[in-house]
């Protein structure tokens, strides 16, 4: 068995309301990622992926408060700490982030050296400016960026080309776990591809140890990642390696996410897309029994009572029904 | 192709060149293309290949360097305000960003109002108005009820885009024009839209042009598909041929950059 490089156990975080209401994004989530291994997260917005990803950071700023639960980075307790701590001992060098919109993350009057000086810095101010500029430029040919881009503005560069320099300035201090929060949404394929390819090589290179990658697109997450998690309303649904999930998933909310999948491949056009109708909980008010009751197509009775816990069915498995393996795929096949 | 069915749109040596000089910048290269009516049309083709400028000159918001739009047979006029308008009572647009679709002052219902009235309905009695923005809202899985008093901005992504069909559904136009409808939101919303789209297709027998850069999404949607690079049409053909045994090495690109569940994707290929 493998080195474990992040485990959290029933880690729950809040954002309080203008008005004192606590609405719990992050549900008692416990998950583990091994050295060399990926992790995807996957659910529709507002399912608390990129809430998680910030808890995880340990990136707690008003509105966001940490209720509970434990977050281990390599050995290394940092649930509770002070978020000016974390900045300085653990972003960066224990974890790091790249953030959805990597056109609005680089300030526009800096070179991207800059940038660099600034993370290097942070953490040794005794570095000089020639030794940033050899290992940036090292790195960045390593990653396939030409080096000219060091010099260069933030506007000067294409979106592909920003978002991969975000990513690389991400890793400059070789973080153990590198968190991708929808890097290519904002993309074209041709780029997406472009940024998929050099997160893989970093993983491969040894620059990062492991990684979580949250997005919503599946095709995306099955390609990428080793495994797979389905997150709604703040509680994870569905867990399981990247096959299971895509070809077998057993939560009624993976099944209907499954059904909004889009791949140009042979069968396409005779598929009908099915969407999951309603809208998500008021987690505000969450409901009393299980989250995706109002939704499901196989609800029963009992399902609005009383919370529903996630089942553990081995090898990495788990899910949150009433129903057992069986009757689930048994209902599938029947009912599509 | 349909035969029996009218050419809607088409485009004669269309050009649109931006600066001049040194400067010069190509965007759109003499593309000629017909599309018929009742047909979902897409365009295909990765950022920059020009798929936006065409779409903008299509819907008249920005001038054409060289060539011509014909609508259903005629050369199209747009050279007084009051004509442009007459033209986009033919032809409407859905954008990528739903954030930035909506004058942020004006609350839902006006937004509705406006479609009505923009088809001739400003003389209704009130009630009838009602009648007519609870069923563009129910088409659209919204309750009006809810809606009404809501701003914009309460909205969410996927929200905000299913009223852009609502306001369609009401507008009822010729041609559709759907700029990159569903890259800002999720997979889910994007099955819920997608399909709606198809309905208002089949209801109302609009065509439909629809810009994306997600070949898988066109294969999906669309009878023919247009590929664009750099401006110029490259291939052009009805989908299933087109995906399944692509000519030109520019869409067989495209396609394998799609991430794919049932093949191996090819990474090698950057």
């Amino acid at each position: 068995m493998s080195k474990v490089m992040l485990e959290v156990n029933e880690l729950t975080t809040k954002y309080v309301t203008r008005f004192g209401e606590d609405v719990y994004a992050v549900d008692h989530v416990s998950l583990k990622v091994e050295e060399g291994k990926s992790l995807g997260i996957s659910g529709e917005s507002g399912c608390g992926k990129s809430t998680l990803a910030l808890s995880l950071m340990g990136y707690y700023f008003a509105p966001l408060h940490y209720t509970s639960g434990e977050i281990i980075i390599d050995g290394r307790n940092i649930s509770g700490m002070d978020p000016d701590d974390i900045r300085r001992s653990i972003l960066g060098t224990e974890i790091s982030y790249i953030p959805q919109s990597a056109m609005n993350a680089l300030n526009p009057t800096q070179k991207i050296i800059r940038f660099l000086e600034d993370v290097i810095r942070a953490h040794d101010p005794k570095v000089t400016k020639e030794e940033i500029y050899e290992l940036a430029r090292e790195r960045f040919e390593t990653l396939g960026l030409p080096a000219e881009v060091l010099q260069k503005y933030p506007v000067e560069l294409s979106g592909g080309m920003k978002q991969r320099t975000v990513i690389a300035i991400s890793v400059i201090l070789c973080p153990k776990i590198l968190i991708a929060d929808e890097p290519s949404s904002a993309l074209d394929v041709t780029s997406q591809k472009m940024v998929i390819k050099m997160l893989l090589d970093l993983m491969e290179k040894g620059f990062i140890k492991s990684m979580i990658f949250i997005t919503h697109e599946l095709p995306l997450l099955y390609n990428v990642t080793d495994d797979i998690m389905v997150m709604y309303a703040g509680q994870i649904v569905e867990k399981g390696t990247a096959r299971e999930a895509v070809f077998d998933p057993l939560h009624p909310y993976s099944k209907g996410l499954m059904g909004s999948i889009i791949v140009p491949e042979i069968g396409l056009r005779d598929m009908k897309l099915t969407a999951i109708p309603g809208v998500p909980p008021n987690l505000k008010k969450p409901p009393a029994g299980c989250q995706f009751a109002e939704r499901c197509k196989y609800v029963q009775p009992q399902c609005k009572v009383r919370a529903i816990d996630l089942r553990d069915i081995g090898g990495g498995r788990a899910y949150r029904c009433i129903f057992s393996e069986e009757q689930l795929r048994e209902a599938y096949k029947n009912g599509g | 192709m349909a035969d029996e069915k009218g050419i809607c749109l088409s485009g004669k040596g269309l050009t649109k060149i931006f600066g001049y000089g040194r400067q010069k910048c190509v965007a759109v290269d003499h593309v000629d293309f017909d599309f018929y009516e009742g047909e979902v049309v897409s365009i295909v083709g990765e950022s920059g290949s020009g798929k936006t400028t065409l779409a903008k000159m299509l819907l008249g918001l920005i001038s054409i360097t060289e060539g011509e739009v014909y609508f259903q047979g005629k050369k199209r006029d747009i050279s007084t305000q009051k004509k442009k308008k007459e033209y986009w009572t033919n032809i409407q647009a859905i954008f990528q960003d739903p954030y930035c679709s909506y004058n942020i002052f004006n609350k839902i219902d006006t937004v509705l109002l406006d479609c009505i009235h923009m088809r001739g309905g400003k003389k209704l009695p009130y009630k009838k108005k009602v009648e007519l923005m609870t069923e563009a809202c129910s088409f659209v899985n919204m309750k009006f009820e809810e809606m009404t008093n809501k701003y914009p901005f309460e909205l969410s992504g996927g929200q905000m885009q299913r009223l852009m069909i609502a306001r369609i559904f009401l507008l009822k136009p010729k041609i559709l024009l759907a700029d990159e409808p569903t890259s800002m939101i999720d997979a889910c919303s994007r099955a819920t839209i997608l399909e709606m789209l198809m309905q208002l297709r089949n209801d109302i027998g609009m065509t439909i042009i629809f810009i994306t850069h997600d070949i898988g999404l066109a294969y999906y949607v669309s009878d023919t598909v247009y590929i664009m690079e750099h401006g110029k049409f490259v291939e052009c053909g009805c989908a299933d041929d087109m995906i399944l045994h692509p000519k030109e090495a520019y869409t067989r690109r495209l396609i394998s950059d799609v991430p794919k569940i049932y093949e191996e994707w090819d990474l090698s290929t950057v």
